[in-house]
């Protein structure tokens, strides 16, 4: 035991790395200084986080990165009317609550004029519950559950909810003529079951027969179980409203038992093909829809012009996440940029009321659509429907 | 015909797990250390694989050796750094200290690797073959006989051979072992490296059954494992491929019921039933406590 | 638990100084507990100024209650690991209990106490009874849930126990997902979680909480059932052979570890404002258990530490961005090859006996005279 440290050395060492601590915390704490100049200086600060390491990393990663790349291309262009530029306070919440909470109250500190978060479904509600304490702008890329926009007149999203997507693939399969539907979801995720809810209610609305519903607990790799007991219903369609990944194992595992029908998703399902990896092969995906807001296979100049940038930025191709960091970015920097313009707010409390008023009334042309808001948080904005056919992605239909 | 393909299910899911417990039941055998980053060395396991196929293009047979020679150095490696300092100290700081690694692990590979999936190429063509029409997945068959081989083989490594004389010996006391003139600390080293290359081969089945690699994939796997290993008596080689059975048929089963989201619960009620009947596991030795 | 460091290795000081004449000044028990008091009031008082002119700000205040609920998870985890010597893997289990339990309660009797969402900004006789009631109904759901995993984890030893602790912990946390679709209406919110939980807590009623619970451990270990518990601790076999029920003290131990789980659940419920069963998984309780072992088995001291340390070093690590978890992975693994025991290994600290010492001049640095002295003759 030679290599013990005594206790007494310990002593020394945590007693003069206390004191460090301590005495730096009481230093940055002096630091702060009335929140009205947060507004009069060159720069405007706005706070960004999301899960950036964790086991839902890679959807933080994904928004940061479109964001990043819109403040960027908005400073360069020489920021708001009134030549101020935007600098970013970028944390990561290892899509955690706690550390969700903690890192707003942080950005809230520097009186950032607006956040760009959160990514995840229970941390968004966590931070929405504090920012509206403060009336802080919020908008989320990613947030799809309902009530993250229930707590106040603050929080924006630039994605669509989880009950207008299942709504929107009922009436989809409804369309196509599908008769008998099984669904398999992972009922530990709230977006995955909110899709699911809202698909098996609109679907038995319109008279279509919901054969069995399968669900799985998340981090669970094999479907096979819940797949064989569908396989034995026979069904024209399987709703799979997961992430890809997930999908991605849904769909090989249920060709390799045989099944030969058609799969729908949601817009977890963008990224399962044309990313850095392929999820399932292009024989599997064969026929298969789901529903998002951005593709690839767009043809718009716009969306053309952003996977071109970001493919210079970050040598590799956008994701749905990637593209809605970028429109929530361009939301906020729309909104920031009038409040600019029209001069009034003058204190940062005004301002900060200036910015929500600004995001509720604008529209936006990003590139998952045309983004309004029509009295909620909500966006209105077309959706796409995207189908595989040899192994690529098409727009089958616009809805 | 579903129970019958529900049945192969379970079975390919029960050998996974069993392989990996083997791992387990091994390490804890020796030197009673729940070795928490097992789970993770399949997964650093599992990248090989994808490194090798996907992006240096190389035979998935290339890919199987370097998994599993690269998981058995890793394990010995970690043995030797961070579990060797600390064989006389308290054991609840050599399970802290397996956990560090088991973070390090996963964070480390986050690093390199980023958090999405990586897709492992197929290992073999042809995935499902026919018999008198119920189509038999080919990875699933793959998968059981070599779990059944590789146990075989662990049995009669251990109970034949002079080495495995040697591992029982300082498992049994590893003062006494000492005395008698056994290198123990080889002995123990020995053990991590058959038990990480058991983790290479599991790493290999995994991926071929499952073709993703995520950073966080051990965690889940890891547990479930553990969980079987206790259940068919930790330190027992039947009992793991028991254990790791049970799970499996129990997991599938209760799926296949429309109870998925209660399979985590069945499984851990399952261990705590058996355990309060049984308290060493279904196959697990009773040892007397001396005061 | 509280041997002073002059007692342990040579003690010289207080049998037979060198003058030999002077008795040794002591404080009453009465008068420590004043003391102890006076001080901790004050410590609250003054953060609570602090917090007030702004010193401290709401994103470190917001930090520093974490602390104190990760401070009261530690302390009474260590009754079962540090006290008891066993090693409980499902702790977090009991504080999602208690937090789920302790949350639902405030929740559901607001409507019919008139309290709104507001009034737990401001503070009024009516919500300190909720918040008081909501930790006492957390705290005994919680020490119910570690009575039931209790008693048949008493038939097991070791790891099996550890094993036990953990798979209940998962059931707990699959039962917190699906409860609904049980019960038929909305209790946990399943995956979604529980969300608009008040704000009950605040920095002092947090800490006055954790002072509470302190106290309470601290006097119960130092009881004669504290030292029962230890004695099992020490040797099981022996402890029964002298008379201590050790199935009773056994399960004891078990639920005053849960109970206090559970009311720092319910502090985390109102810190947070957010119950989500993913985030009390097997991963949860390691955090808490590195804690105690870090600290120091059976030191409540080593517990506050390194609570305190390993709740403010991620948030300190935030400039390392995406290195700090694999640096905090490998401050974890170094640690414990340098420093096995923990950081304080079973040291405690007492203020009255610190008082003793500087009273009656003895200081460090003259026992070390003291010693020389002795060496000389």
């Amino acid at each position: 035991m030679s290599n013990n440290i005594s206790r007494r050395d310990l002593f020394k060492v945590s007693g003069a790395t206390a004191v460090g601590i301590s005495l730096s915390s009481l230093l940055a704490a002096c630091g702060g200084s009335s929140s009205d100049s947060a507004i009069s200086g060159k720069t405007l600060k706005v706070g960004l986080m999301g899960p950036y390491s964790g086991d839902v990393a890679q959807y933080g990663l994904a928004v940061r990165n479109g964001a990043k790349l819109y403040f960027k291309q908005f400073n360069k262009k020489g920021g708001t009317s009134t030549g101020k530029k935007i600098s970013l306070i970028v944390q990561d919440e290892k899509g955690d609550a706690t550390e969700a909470v903690n890192v707003y109250q942080k950005m809230a500190e520097s009186n950032v004029v607006a956040v760009l978060g959160d990514v995840t479904s229970t941390p968004s509600i966590a931070v929405a519950q504090e920012a509206v304490k403060d009336n802080m702008p919020l908008v989320s890329a990613s947030a799809t559950a309902a009530d993250f926009i229930k707590y106040g007149k603050n929080a924006f999203r630039a994605c669509y909810t989880d009950p207008y997507q299942g709504k929107l693939m009922a009436d989809f399969a409804a369309k196509k003529g599908y008769k008998t539907l099984c669904t398999i979801y992972n009922s530990g995720g709230d977006y995955e079951k909110g899709v699911n809810d809202a698909f098996v209610k609109e679907a038995k609305k319109k008279g279509l027969k919901i054969a069995t519903q399968e669900s799985y607990s998340a981090g669970d790799v094999d479907f096979k179980a819940q797949l064989a007991n569908i396989i034995a219903k026979k069904p024209d369609a399987v709703l799979s409203p997961n992430y890809y990944q997930d999908d991605g194992k849904i769909v090989t595992q249920a060709r390799q038992l045989g099944y030969t029908g058609v799969f729908l998703g949601a817009d977890g399902w963008a990224n399962i093909v044309g990313g850095d990896e392929d999820y399932a092969s292009g024989k599997d995906l064969e026929g298969c829809f789901y529903d998002t807001s951005f593709v690839s296979a767009n043809t718009d100049k716009s969306v053309q012009q952003f996977i071109k940038d970001y493919k210079a930025e970050y040598n590799a191709d956008p994701t749905n996440f990637c593209a809605l960091g970028y429109d929530a970015a361009m939301i906020l920097c729309d909104a920031i940029n009038k409040v600019e313009k029209a001069g009034k707010a003058k204190t940062y409390k005004d301002y900060k009321q200036a910015v929500i008023d600004a995001i509720a009334k604008g529209t936006v042309k990003g590139v998952t659509g045309t983004i309004k808001y029509e009295g909620t948080g909500d966006p209105v904005k077309s959706t796409l429907i995207i189908g595989f056919k040899d192994g690529k992605e098409y727009i089958e239909t616009t809805m | 015909m579903t129970f019958l393909t529900q049945l192969l299910n379970g079975l390919q899911l029960g050998s996974i797990y069993a392989l990996v417990a083997l791992g387990y039941t091994m390490v804890y055998g020796i030197i009673l250390l729940l070795n928490f980053a097992h789970g993770d060395i399949i997964m650093v396991g599992a990248y090989i694989s994808w490194i090798v196929m996907a992006k240096l293009g190389m035979s998935p047979a290339l890919a199987v050796v370097l998994s599993v020679a690269g998981c058995t150095l890793l394990g010995v490696l970690i043995d030797k750094v961070a579990y060797a300092p600390l064989r006389n100290a308290p054991r609840l700081s050599i399970l802290i200290t397996a956990i560090g690694v088991s973070y390090f692990l996963e964070n480390g590979a986050q690093l390199v690797f980023g958090a999405d999936a990586k897709v492992v190429p197929a290992f073999i063509s042809t995935s499902t073959i026919k018999v008198g029409g119920v189509s038999l997945s080919l990875n699933a068959i793959i998968t059981i006989i070599v779990t059944a081989v590789c146990t075989v083989v662990l049995q009669l490594l251990v109970q034949k051979t002079k080495l495995g004389k040697a591992m029982r010996a300082v498992s049994e006391d590893m003062g006494a072992a000492r005395l008698m003139g056994i290198n123990v600390n080889t002995t123990i080293s020995f053990t991590f490296a058959l038990g990480s290359a058991l983790a290479g081969i599991g790493a290999v089945l995994y991926s071929m059954a499952y073709s993703q690699a995520t950073p966080t994939m051990g965690i889940m796997l890891g547990t479930k494992a553990f969980v079987a290993a206790v259940l068919g008596g930790i330190g027992s080689i039947p009992g793991a491929v028991i254990g790791g059975l049970l799970v499996g048929f129990a997991e599938v089963f209760v799926s296949a019921l429309g109870l998925s989201v209660w399979k985590d619960a069945v499984v851990f009620l399952l261990l705590i039933i058996v355990l309060v009947v049984k308290p060493t596991g279904i196959l697990g030795r009773t040892m007397n406590e001396k005061v | 638990m509280e041997e002073d460091m002059a007692t342990k290795g040579k003690p010289i000081i207080s049998t037979g100084s060198p003058k030999g004449s002077k008795k040794r000044k002591t404080i009453s028990t009465g008068k420590r507990y004043i003391i102890n008091t006076v001080l901790t009031v004050l410590v609250i008082v003054i953060g609570q100024m602090m917090i007030d002119n702004g010193s401290i700000s709401r994103y470190q205040g917001s930090v520093l209650e974490q602390v104190g609920i990760y401070i009261i998870m530690a302390v009474s985890l260590n009754i079962a690991t540090g006290y008891l010597g066993q090693l409980p893997l499902g702790h977090a289990g009991f504080m999602s209990v208690g937090g789920y339990s302790c949350a639902i309660f405030i929740m559901r009797m607001m409507g019919p106490m008139h309290v709104t969402m507001y009034d737990f900004m401001t503070g009024t006789p009516a919500t300190t009874l909720l918040f008081v009631c909501g930790l006492i109904f957390g705290g005994v759901c919680a020490a119910i849930c570690g009575l039931i995993i209790g008693i048949p984890a008493l038939r097991l030893k070791g790891d099996y126990l550890a094993i036990i602790t953990l798979g209940f912990a998962e059931i707990i946390r699959v039962v917190m997902l699906n409860i609904d679709s049980v019960v038929g209406f909305q209790l946990t919110g399943g995956a979604k979680g529980l969300t608009g939980i008040p704000s009950y807590t605040n920095f002092t009623n947090t800490f006055v909480v954790v002072a509470i619970s302190l106290f309470l451990i601290h006097t119960m270990m130092k009881s004669r059932h504290g030292r029962a518990i230890l004695a099992i601790r020490d040797n099981e076999i022996a402890a029964e052979a002298t008379g201590v029920n050790t199935t009773y003290y056994k399960t004891l131990a078990f639920v005053v570890s849960a109970f206090f789980a559970g009311v720092g659940g319910g502090l985390y419920a109102g810190c947070i404002g957010v119950m989500a069963p993913a985030k009390f998984g097997f991963m949860k309780s390691i955090e808490i258990l590195v804690m105690v072992v870090l600290g120091g088995m059976g030191s409540m001291l080593g517990s506050v530490i390194s609570a305190t340390f390993l709740t403010i070093l991620p948030e300190a690590l935030r400039a390392f961005a995406d290195y700090r978890m694999v640096v905090y992975a490998i401050v974890l693994i170094l640690v414990m090859i340098f420093r096995p025991q923990g950081l304080l290994g079973d040291y405690d600290f007492s203020m009255g006996n610190f008082l003793e010492k500087i009273i009656n001049g003895e200081f460090p640095w003259k026992k070390k005279q003291a010693e020389e002295v002795e060496a000389d003759e």
